[in-house]
């Protein structure tokens, strides 16, 4: 009794402070992942203060925490946005890719890690974080912008790059040669696509099972079975992650949207325990050493972003505030830079901390700069209805 | 009236449309069924300036407020459970032939095989209308019936 009395309170404590730190950060519209990477390093090893108890549940709950996290990615997906995306702004997503994994690759062959680990470096500077964006241009009313679209479309082809990236990046984190590596990336992108075909021509098979219209039955099925694929994944060693990614790439249409619907307080709880579970693994003195590369590796990714959507707006006909507008929405990294930190991070311990701290920057640095871009671009109005 | 239609990847559509006064006026319709209404300043057509936010339920009243056509829409979710079945709307020119004259005498149901449910007549809305009801021009008919049976009705109302 005395072991779960510990476990509940530290958990019902961890739990509380969450909230407080989450609500502030909603106050200045911020994303709450930072905040919770920074409790996960004052909890965890070398942290102010360590919660033994609540720690194991942690652990559980992060790998929960990536299954779910990549579900929902899965879920978000459209193929009709897709599509769309793809037929305007493939050389955006083709600049973004290299102007923003670029400075990821350089600074991984100059930190000395080992090739998986550079490669998951670059994909950590290369990918937006798609949930703190598209929370950030609700918040402050950007939507409607004509520079949106752009930016919604490059986040989307992130996305869909991820479904290709991981599997990848997994096979070969996992060790083993060149040939390994080979056929492993053949079978990751051979499963990707047979999960685009299951989706396309039985989609409605798998969905009418999932999809229940009691919530409650929906809510254990998809997980249920998402946890069961991810399972198998790991089995074959495609990682649980992308296992559950393709759950989501599966299922369509309003059993997607329901799923998301039911799914979304899961998520947030056990991502929640996710980022904390990093902030545990990251002791903060190791954090200090990784800043000046981390530094570094911010500004190039602030530059680098910047460029990215200045060149997608302009291709969408957009003025210069605009494109600047486009630029800096795009500059904040988050969950998935830490999830590509989290499958690699076996090969090299290095990434922990100079990852951790490069989206502690970004998640931080990227929302500030969005938000005050359209203050100094437009100081002339007020903002609100005034009329021109 | 031209509306365009944009796509938002993973938030949902755009609408956008120039009113008679010049407003380039643009409406965000989220996947959660949210909307947010906005104008575009004649200065930057590119930065919105955000009107007021609607909720699902705010959304569908302020769009009964402003008409007809939701009604059809409403039949159009009857209409969709029926395969082959859809719903319209016709409008009564004052050049009509039936303009003034009771419903009845445009034998609509029995030349057709539509029915007319329900005549829009400004802000007022008569359900089920009987054979004597006295068409006005202007009035917006609601039709449920065959695509061919709701056209054959659009031609005897505007002959």
């Amino acid at each position: 009794m005395h072991t779960s009395l510990a476990l509940l309170l530290e958990l019902g404590v961890i739990l509380v402070g969450l909230s407080v730190l989450g609500a502030a950060a909603r106050r200045w519209s911020f994303s709450p992942v930072p905040l919770y990477l920074l409790a996960g390093l004052a909890l965890g090893n070398g942290g102010i203060a360590p919660v033994p108890a609540a720690g194991a549940f942690v652990e559980v709950g992060a790998s929960i925490g990536v299954v779910l996290l990549l579900l929902t990615l899965g879920l978000e997906f459209n193929t009709a946005e897709l599509t769309h995306s793809l037929r305007r702004h493939v050389p955006s997503a083709a600049l973004d890719l290299v102007l923003n994994a670029t400075p990821g690759l350089i600074a991984g062959w100059l930190l000395g890690l080992p090739w998986p680990g550079v490669l998951a470096l670059a994909g950590a500077t290369w990918v937006s974080s798609s949930g703190i964006i598209s929370r950030l241009l609700g918040d402050l009313r950007r939507l409607g912008n004509r520079e949106t679209p752009a930016v919604l479309a490059i986040l989307v082809m992130e996305d869909f790059a991820m479904a290709m990236y991981l599997p990848v990046l997994v096979v070969l984190a996992s060790g083993g040669s060149w040939w390994q590596a080979l056929i492993g990336v053949v079978i990751a992108i051979a499963s990707v696509t047979a999960a685009f075909t299951a989706s396309h021509r039985w989609g409605h098979h798998v969905n009418r099972w999932l999809a229940h219209p009691d919530d409650e039955q929906l809510m254990l099925r998809v997980l249920g079975t998402t946890l069961v694929v991810a399972a198998l994944a790991e089995l074959v060693s495609v990682s649980a992650a992308v296992g559950a990614f393709l759950v989501g790439l599966t299922l369509t249409g309003a059993t997607a949207e329901r799923a998301r619907a039911v799914l979304a307080p899961l998520r947030d709880l056990f991502a929640a325990a996710f980022f904390l579970a990093i902030g545990f693994a990251v002791s903060p003195a190791q954090l200090l050493p990784a800043l000046p590369a981390a530094s570094a590796l911010a500004l190039a990714g602030i530059l680098t972003k910047i460029a990215t959507g200045w060149y997608a707006a302009r291709r969408d006909g957009i003025a210069p505030r605009g494109r600047l507008r486009a630029g800096t929405a795009l500059i904040a990294r988050g969950e998935f830079s830490i999830v590509i930190m989290s499958l690699a991070g076996a090969t090299s311990p290095e990434l922990g901390p100079v990852v951790t701290a490069y989206v502690l920057l970004l998640a931080t640095i990227g929302p500030l700069i969005t938000r005050w871009s359209s203050d100094w671009l437009s100081p002339r109005r007020p903002r609100g209805l005034k009329s021109s | 009236m031209d509306v365009n239609e944009v796509l938002l990847p993973g938030v949902g559509l755009r609408y956008e449309f120039t009113n008679a006064d010049g407003d380039r006026i643009g409406i965000v319709a989220r996947r959660e069924g949210n909307f947010e209404v906005i104008r575009y300043a004649a200065d930057d057509p590119d930065e919105a300036q955000p009107l007021f936010r609607l909720t699902t339920a705010e959304a569908d009243t302020v769009a009964e407020i402003l008409g007809a056509p939701r009604i059809a829409e409403r039949f159009a979710d009857l209409t969709r459970e029926v395969p082959g079945l859809s719903a319209g709307q016709v409008v009564v020119p004052a050049a009509s032939a039936h303009a003034g004259k009771p419903l009845g005498h445009t034998r609509a149901r029995t030349r057709t095989g539509a029915s007319i449910v329900a005549i829009v007549r400004g802000e007022d809305v008569i359900a089920s209308p009987m054979p004597e009801e006295v068409l006005w021009a202007g009035d917006v008919l609601v039709v449920i019936g065959t695509h061919d049976g709701i056209n054959g009705v659009r031609r005897i109302i505007e002959a």
